[in-house]
């Protein structure tokens, strides 16, 4: 045993140089960098490519189209449905974005302060982003059933309180509180895009609110009290101190908020499909009605893609914008 | 904090978070007592006078069986499951090693290969449904779970990467370094050094990831067509709604069922979710 022992002592090993192209940054770069290129080149780069030459051209399902131009985008100019579409949208990326940025500022402000249960109702704050959004939207949709509306039963309730108290001082109402609360959400286009409207600043209020109580935690509270100190009201404090040292986070979170609500498919798709008569479409949804619904590829290519342009305009507001902060 | 009576506190502030909740959270109430409610309490009409609509003495589990006995619910939710799970891991694969190239590594480009992947992530998935489809057409991918768990990394990837960017770039790079000065190489490195440091920000953009592909809609319409394939959400819009008729029961316990593995994960994961979707405006 001795004796093996002996003869088996290694020889010093002496490392050979080896080629290590792992050792060069550039090369272990493109390695790293290659499944994500691939991926996305394949399922963004090739789509995009895609569907411009789809727009230009008269493909429907199952059948291969001819080169037709710019036919589409010309046939849209003349279609007063999609004229609708951009007022919809556009209309409805405006409203909601104001309301979410309202209401979830004020919530963060809110959030913003010590109390009891705060880590619980921060959690709880963001369920109705966090839940599927087709699913949520049925339960709105639900609430805004014609028929069985429980919103329509809580103005008639708001109601009968309000005439019983005129009651007392001998007022009777003009018409019964019945009529009054009598809502046909989702049958009529005003009250359609304000219930879409209302879904939409719901489920956007929270990613709100949480992205500016970020944002808020990040300001030193030392500024606002030092403020207080020189004698600055609540009021002044807020429009001198935290609103312009928040505005950075504000407007990123409004960016893509308004990219994601413009592009927006979803809420339409479930409470109204466009419905009724058109008046709630946006661009998405009739994209998906042109293409899906009705199979003219092409014309619902040409659709999605007449959002590009304006969408294109935010993200180079928003490059420009984080360059600028980055290089402050 | 706002000062002087007490009354101003109840006003200012208990009140004002009070109506948020109940906003917030109503529709949550009203998915899970229409789920319970048998359906003769539910269509009651709202204008006549024994509409209860906040308690329901009755509560059935009619709803839920009707969901699992008559529709493939179960199917759904493993598919729901499945997709997410295996987009979630590829695009953790992706994104971690992309991020690290891109905020670790000094090369050629690398400047405006970040700002393309943030470009991407700024893609909305309803822009490109369409040519999309067309592809999954050719690909012979269409109503296979492969079409989506493809597909949700093009979303998921932009994220993770400028996710991971942001943690990356707080690492020290003096960490690196020391581990390579005793003889790691560059691999060695990343994966014994950083990436053990960066499992906060892998849980974060995990957590996200999940959430984001159990959410997706608009791409698991369009690729599944045969009701054994698809999603939750695909499945429940179109698998209990006949033509006019709507179960609203089922609606609603499919709305709520579907929704809790996602909630159960989230609560899991809150402080994590949190920072991921701070961290994926802030970058």
């Amino acid at each position: 045993m001795v004796a093996t022992a002996v003869q088996t002592v290694p020889a010093p090993h002496t490392p050979e140089p080896r080629w290590r192209p792992l050792e060069n940054e550039g090369w272990l770069a493109l390695v790293l960098l290659l499944p994500t290129l691939v991926l996305l080149g394949l399922f963004i780069a090739y789509p995009f490519v895609r569907g411009i030459l789809l727009s230009v051209s008269s493909s429907r399902v199952g059948v291969p189209g001819e080169w037709v131009g710019f036919a589409n985008f010309t046939r849209l100019l003349s279609d007063p449905i999609f004229y609708m579409v951009v007022r919809n949208t556009v209309w409805y990326t405006f409203i909601t974005t104001i309301f979410k940025l309202a209401l979830g500022l004020w919530l963060a402000l809110l959030l913003n302060r010590n109390f009891r249960f705060k880590a619980f109702t921060r959690a709880f704050i963001l369920l109705p982003f966090i839940i599927p959004t087709v699913l949520s939207t049925f339960a709105w949709k639900w609430m805004f059933d014609p028929t069985f509306s429980v919103l329509n039963w809580f103005i008639m309730k708001m109601c009968q309180w309000k005439v019983s108290f005129f009651g007392l001082f001998g007022i009777e109402p003009a018409t019964s509180c019945v009529v009054q609360a009598q809502f046909n959400w989702l049958g009529d286009a005003d009250l359609a895009m304000w219930a879409i409207i209302i879904v939409n600043i719901w489920r956007g209020v929270p990613f709100f609110a949480i992205s500016l109580l970020a944002g808020l935690q990040t300001i030193s509270p030392d500024l606002a009290e030092a403020a207080a100190i020189d004698g600055a009201k609540p009021l002044q404090r807020f429009w001198y101190i935290t609103w312009p040292l928040l505005l950075p986070v504000t407007m990123v979170v409004v960016l893509f908020s308004v990219i994601q609500t413009f592009a927006d498919f979803q809420i339409v798709y479930v409470m109204t499909g466009g419905g009724p008569a058109n008046a709630t479409h946006l661009f998405a949804t009739y994209a998906y009605q042109m293409g899906v619904g009705t199979g003219l590829l092409s014309q619902g290519a040409a659709i999605s893609l007449a959002m590009f342009p304006i969408l294109f305009g935010i993200v180079i507001v928003q490059l420009l914008y984080i360059r600028r902060v980055e290089t402050r | 904090m706002i000062e002087g009576a007490i009354w101003r506190k109840w006003v200012y502030f208990y009140l004002p978070l009070a109506l948020f909740l109940l906003f917030l959270l109503f529709p949550f109430y009203w998915m899970v007592i229409t789920t319970f409610r048998p359906d003769n309490e539910l269509y009651i009409a709202w204008r006549r006078p024994n509409y209860a609509p906040f308690w329901t003495w009755n509560p059935t589990l009619d709803h839920i069986k009707f969901l699992f006995r008559e529709t493939a619910f179960l199917t759904w939710l493993w598919n729901t499951m499945f997709i997410a799970l295996c987009s979630t891991v590829i695009s953790l694969f992706c994104g971690v090693l992309a991020g690290y190239a891109l905020s670790r590594l000094n090369f050629p480009f690398a400047g405006s290969l970040g700002t393309m992947i943030f470009v991407t992530y700024l893609v909305p998935q309803t822009l490109l449904f369409i040519p999309l489809s067309d592809i999954i057409r050719n690909y012979r991918l269409g109503d296979t779970p492969w079409s989506l768990i493809l597909t949700y990394p093009t979303f998921l990837i932009p994220f993770c990467t400028w996710l991971m960017m942001g943690f990356f770039k707080s690492i020290p790079k003096e960490l690196e370094e020391c581990a390579r000065i005793d003889g790691a190489s560059r691999l060695k490195a990343m994966f014994y050094i950083i990436l053990p440091v960066a499992v906060p920000g892998i849980l974060s953009a995990g957590i996200f990831a999940f959430t984001l592909s159990w959410n997706e809609f608009i791409y698991a319409l369009v690729f599944l067509s045969s009701p054994e394939q698809k999603t939750v959400p695909v499945g429940v819009v179109s698998e209990l709604i006949r033509g006019d008729v709507f179960f609203w029961g089922a609606l609603m316990a499919g709305a709520l069922l579907g929704s809790i593995p996602v909630a159960i994960a989230y609560s899991f994961f809150v402080e994590h979710y949190v920072s991921g979707l701070t961290g994926s405006v802030k970058g």
